[in-house]
């Protein structure tokens, strides 16, 4: 298989595999996160079993710290063709008369949560490594859920994470059933799929702002 | 009744263009909205001014030449038509009604509203086709059944008209609904099989080349297509040029 | 010895020589114990009556062919040859000798072919890239000439054989129903009205079956039953279902099935495409179509173009008419165009006015849209019977559905209960337009008739119905099947008659009434499909065809493909492989030049005319005494009449139109004056060649000539011609060339639908 990473279907094709991979990961964090609220230990347990296994850590997270680069520069550098493939703009343009609002404004809730993970970066990420790899600071399992804790004390924090999972809803409104369309899937079965895509958008950020308000309201 | 017109007057491919004002009277609701145009055009004729020029053939909604976009929305309001098909009764007295060319960098403005979408017939070009000479000695007709469900989902994609609505009202200019109508007649049918590699690969490549936009899936191009064109062409084509990349 | 006729031919031999050759009967000789007429052919080589520097020098093709055929002359009163036929061009159909089912097998076994390097060095012009055209483009660059194609649209799809609906016919009796070729062929000469070209309508119906296996293999999506095989529908004038369809749309799946095969060619390199351009004129040297001069309709550019060969495929010219179902851009330019340099055109008068259209809605209309014949299969056409019903479904009392059935009058199935609805085109509509002259017209004007699908909808709902076990009895459930299945079959159709009429045809009757539709007549041409003008072709609808005085119904995709793909590919090497040595041909020469300033000068008097009509205006006036005066029915007041009409309207057309804009830009009332001016002589023409054909026949009533009960009658004693018209400077001065049709295997009957 030559890759034709200049076709725009190849292109189109990266994008969804990519995003559904996040979707993938966006579970699996969700699933964590939902522990907090459950039990401390468990928390404590499955986040330290996520920071410390190399097999997480040194072969899945550059994995996935590729696929959110790739998702989000592909995206970049598709909605860039896109908007260059018409100079002369509309005087009049009715995009609500044949296309939802979240569909034609993906980069936008895109950016959004890109932003977003910028702060999530900064909060939780970025401490972590300095925390293991630069400080080289001796591991303590039980951390991991107090430092949770203490995130969620500040209230503009708590209002910027709910609204990015506004936007991270809306980006999953169009963007996940839209990777199986992408992909070639599109049949009898598209209309549960569609079912299953909103379901899925509202209840995963749903989830993850209760689990923020529940740890700022305690 | 009465109506206000905005109409994008350009007087060539190089030159820049604006939206000018027009106002019409006596516009019978019964008049399709081309006929409207030609009203405007000899109301322009007489007072000494350029008419304004725009593509139009039959008249009747399967030629594919008529390409307004009005009101924002290409070939209009009403849904599965042409322009030549909408009737001025879906508007009303007193209206304001914006006339736009199909906007894309593929289709330069030739004048006014008329477009050069010729990027489609290059497109067709590239692997549009069967390859089968004229020879009167093929086989029988009959000597191969299709499908029936096969059969019509492959009419239903090929009755395409090449207006350019899909990429005209697309915010990326996508070309996509019409490359993947004519892939999927093709695919669907046992005669269009044997060379569905090269057609893909070299079809998608050529409306690569000609400047079109990314499909982002917001489906307008299904709403707006004159003939309704299904977006599940697109997904079709998409197997089919991955399964295509995948094998060559 | 007594000679009749002497046929005079020039023959350019291969190996770069001429010759001149008498063709004439003297004397008499036995054969097989029969006395006949003996044919003598003498040959006179070219060197005696000229050579060819002197020709070059003289570089007028006509000065030489007047000294031709004085040394003929003079040779033929040395042969003691009393009446030379002295005429330019002789009425030769060509048509091959032998039984008529063998001609077009032994005919293509016999003419010269050309070798497939040459092929290359031969270049073809094709003007029109409909079905004919298109498929004539792609097959002939498939053979391996290098093709230049030409429409004036914006992509050789958009031309309009794309907008034919119902179908296709082919004598395949996939039904086994009993068709086959001859009865193709027969259904089709009947259905002309006897004034078609035997020879030409049978290698027509044998070639219908090999169009539809070649469109299947190169993926044209017909309709095909549950058993995954080919489905038919029956049309007006035959008793079998012989017709092949994809849904309303056939038209457009076969022209872009035509397409794709052009877009081979395209990516090959074999077919040069010339979209936006038009042909202005043909180029003939030596008396030879040598080229075509056209216009860039984009930028106004004036382009040469030469040719071993030109073949005009561009249509019918029932735009003539200003209203009819033709495209808006539909003209008769090229065939004009060559007409004036040479070609005959045949028939003009032949029109066919299509039954099922929708009625004209106000003076704004620009265009009629037709209603496809396959309707006919399943809806009902009628009138009330009484005319104050007529009056309250006019001022919107009474609603047609609420009339009682017996109130209501049937009258296709009434005149005619053999065929019923299904009566031939011409038929159907002079049968509307009696009941609408008589009153019973059922819209404001006064001009439409019902189309009614009530009662097909109650049968398909029972049947569906019955096979689903359900209850028949139901009206609600049977409607809803039923309506399933009518929309099955034109859901396209109705939902385009909803949005323009702005009514549901499910719930209340269609209305319809007859308009101008497809053009019988055309270029004349001979069996090889040329013209009277060497090397220039005609096919399609362009040419006078395959159809006599009517149409029947899918048809005319029918000969549009056998041309383009069957026929013109084959007989045209005939006429090339004289030209292999040729080479490119030379665009500077005078002829180029003179037809290129013609042109030029026209375009510049169109736009310094200054006048104050715009070219609408006249096209719209035109329609208006066509319609009136040389529509339906026709005689001989209204016909004269309409002459002097059109000339006076030509006059003022030429002093007072206005034409704005420039010529070098893209200027559509620029393009559409030159069509309005070639319909202003045309439909001169026309009613000229409806005067002189005082009998009914097809599509062509004269008034004079009727039986009692209303019916065409036909008058076989004087009519069995086709009428050629020369052209002569004017309109007017056309000069009438007969060519007597000849019926060797059909005895001509009264064509009977009753």
């Amino acid at each position: 298989m030559s890759l034709k990473i200049k076709s725009s279907i190849v292109r189109k094709y990266l994008m969804a595999l990519s995003g559904l991979f996040l979707v993938i990961f966006l579970l699996q964090h969700f699933t964590i996160n939902l522990t907090s609220v459950f039990s401390k230990e468990m928390f404590n347990f499955l986040s330290h079993f996520m920071g410390n296994n190399p097999l997480v850590q040194f072969v899945l997270q550059p994995v996935l710290i590729f696929g959110v680069v790739f998702h989000f520069i592909m995206g970049f550098i598709l909605e860039f063709k896109n908007r260059s493939s018409r100079n002369q703009k509309y005087y009049n343009f009715k995009g609500k008369a044949n296309s939802s609002w979240i569909s034609r404004n993906m980069i936008l809730s895109g950016i959004v949560i890109l932003s977003f993970l910028g702060l999530h970066f900064y909060d939780f990420w970025i401490p972590e490594m300095q925390y293991k790899y630069i400080e080289f600071l001796p591991e303590n399992p039980d951390r991991y859920f107090d430092e949770l804790v203490h995130k969620f004390e500040s209230l503009p924090r708590v209002i910027i994470y709910n609204i990015s999972f506004i936007f991270l809803s809306l980006h999953l409104l169009h963007g996940f059933s839209s990777s199986f369309q992408t992909i070639g899937f599109n049949n009898k079965y598209t209309i549960s799929l569609k079912f299953f895509t909103i379901s899925f958008s509202i209840i995963i950020p749903l989830g993850f702002i209760l689990i923020a308000l529940f740890h700022y309201l305690n | 009744m009465n109506l206000k017109l905005k109409i994008w007057r350009q007087p060539n491919k190089d030159s820049k263009g604006g939206m000018v004002n027009y106002s019409i009277e006596d516009v019978s609701p019964d008049m399709s909205f081309l006929e409207m145009m030609d009203m405007l055009n000899e109301q322009l004729i007489k007072s000494g001014d350029d008419p304004v020029a725009f593509d139009h053939d039959c008249r009747e909604g399967i030629c594919g030449m008529c390409s307004m976009f009005i009101n924002g929305e290409a070939h209009g309001p009403d849904k599965l038509i042409t322009t030549c098909q909408l009737h001025m009764r879906k508007f009303k007295d007193g209206d304001t009604i914006a006339i736009e060319p199909f906007r894309a960098n593929s289709f330069p403005v030739i004048k006014d509203l008329a477009v050069d979408r010729s990027s489609f017939d290059r497109i067709q070009q590239a692997g549009g086709f069967i390859s089968i000479n004229t020879s009167g000695n093929t086989q029988d007709a009959n000597a191969i059944p299709i499908d029936k469900h096969n059969a019509d989902t492959a009419f239903d994609a090929a009755t395409c008209i090449g207006c350019g609505a899909c990429v005209a009202t697309c915010k990326n200019a996508s070309a996509m609904l019409f490359v993947s109508a004519k892939v999927s007649q093709y695919a669907l049918l046992p005669q269009g099989k044997v060379e569905a590699t090269d057609r893909v690969l070299n079809m998608v490549n050529q409306m690569d080349e000609e400047g079109f936009g990314n499909c982002t899936n917001t489906g307008a191009c299904e709403v707006e297509c004159p003939k309704g064109i299904s977006l599940e062409n697109i997904a079709r084509l998409n197997r089919e040029y991955i399964w295509a990349t995948a094998k060559g | 010895m007594s000679v009749k006729k002497v046929k005079i031919r020039f023959r350019e031999n291969s190996n770069g020589t001429s010759s001149i050759r008498l063709n004439y009967f003297g004397g008499y000789e036995t054969v097989n114990g029969k006395r006949k007429a003996k044919r003598l052919i003498k040959t006179l080589p070219f060197h005696l009556i000229t050579n060819p520097v002197t020709l070059e020098q003289e570089n007028n093709n006509k000065k030489f062919k007047i000294r031709a055929f004085k040394i003929a002359d003079d040779w033929g009163k040395e042969l003691n040859i009393k009446k030379i036929n002295n005429q330019k061009f002789n009425l030769d159909s060509k048509v091959p000798s032998g039984k008529l089912s063998d001609k077009w097998t032994n005919h293509k076994s016999n003419i010269n072919l050309v070798s497939p390097a040459n092929k290359r060095l031969i270049d073809v012009i094709v003007v029109g890239t409909g079905l004919a055209g298109a498929s004539a483009s792609a097959t002939l660059a498939e053979l391996g000439y290098n093709v230049k194609s030409f429409c004036f649209q914006d992509s050789p799809r958009r031309a309009h054989s794309i907008a034919a609906q119902g179908g296709i016919n082919a004598a395949k009796n996939y039904q086994g129903d009993g068709d086959s070729t001859y009865r193709l062929f027969y259904d089709t000469i009947k259905g002309g009205d006897y004034r078609s070209r035997e020879s030409n309508v049978h290698r027509l119906a044998e070639v219908s079956t090999n169009i539809i296996d070649q469109c299947v293999a190169q993926g044209v999506p017909f309709a095909r039953d549950y058993g995954g095989l080919l489905d038919n529908r029956s049309f007006g004038g035959v008793l079998v279902s012989r017709t092949f369809y994809a849904k309303g749309q056939t038209g457009q799946q076969l022209l872009l099935g035509a397409y794709s095969a052009m877009n081979r060619q395209i990516a090959r390199g074999k077919i040069k495409m010339y979209n936006r351009h038009e042909m202005m004129d043909l180029v003939v040297v030596d008396g030879k179509a040598r080229g075509i001069i056209s216009r860039n309709l984009i930028n106004g550019k004036i382009e040469r173009h030469g040719a071993h060969a030109v073949v005009i495929a561009s249509g019918g010219y029932g735009n003539v008419f200003f209203l009819s179902t033709n495209a808006m851009g539909s003209n008769v330019s090229a065939g004009w165009k060559i007409h004036k340099k040479g070609a005959f055109f045949a028939n003009p008068c032949f029109t066919q006015i299509h039954p099922t259209c929708i009625p004209v809605s106000g003076e704004h209309q620009s265009k009629l849209t037709l209603m496809s014949e396959s309707l006919r299969n399943d809806g009902r056409i009628w009138v009330p019977k009484r005319i104050e019903d007529v009056k309250s479904i006019r001022d919107g009392s009474l609603k047609p559905i609420d009339l009682p059935e017996e109130h209501r009058d049937y009258y296709l199935e009434r005149r005619y209960p053999a065929f019923g609805n299904l009566v031939p085109r011409d038929v159907a509509s002079r049968a509307a337009k009696e009941r609408c002259d008589a009153g019973y017209g059922v819209n404001k004007t006064g001009e439409a008739v019902y189309l009614d699908f009530s009662d097909s909808i109650l049968r398909y709902g029972k049947e569906k119905a019955h096979v689903k076990g359900l209850d028949e009895e139901d009206m609600k459930l049977v409607k809803t099947l039923g309506k399933e299945v009518v929309k099955s079959k034109y859901g396209n159709l109705f939902q385009m008659y909803e949005k323009i009429v702005d009514q549901n045809p499910y719930e209340t009757p269609m209305m319809i009434f007859p308009a101008v539709h497809y053009t019988m007549g055309g270029v004349w041409v001979d069996y090889n499909l040329m013209t009277t003008i060497k090397g220039c072709y005609a096919i399609g609808e362009a040419n006078f065809s395959d159809h006599g005085a009517n149409r029947l119904g899918a048809s005319a995709l029918m000969q549009g493909l056998a041309d383009g793909y069957f026929v013109l590919p084959y007989t045209i090497g005939d006429y090339l492989s004289n030209d292999i040595r040729t080479g490119k041909i030379d665009t500077s020469t005078k002829e180029f030049e003179i037809a290129e300033n013609d042109v030029k000068s026209q375009i510049d008097k169109f736009l310094n005319n200054g006048g104050m009509n715009s070219v609408d205006y006249y096209h719209k006036k035109l329609g208006k005494i066509m319609w009136n005066q040389c529509g339906m029915s026709r005689n001989e007041k209204e016909l004269k009449s309409a002459i002097n009409k059109i000339k006076e309207l030509r006059k003022d057309f030429h002093k007072n139109v206005k034409v704005p804009g420039l010529a070098d830009e893209f200027n559509e009332q620029l393009a559409k004056a030159g069509r309005v001016a070639d319909f202003l002589e045309l439909g001169e023409l026309f009613a000229k060649d409806a005067l002189d054909r005082t009998e009914s026949c097809g599509g062509h009533f004269r008034e004079e000539s009727q039986t009692p009960e209303g019916e065409a009658m036909r008058d076989d004693n004087n009519y069995t011609f086709v009428s050629a018209w020369e052209h002569r400077g004017d309109p007017s001065k056309a000069k009438l060339h007969k060519e007597q049709l000849n019926y060797e295997e059909v005895e001509i009957k009264t064509r009977s639908y009753k």
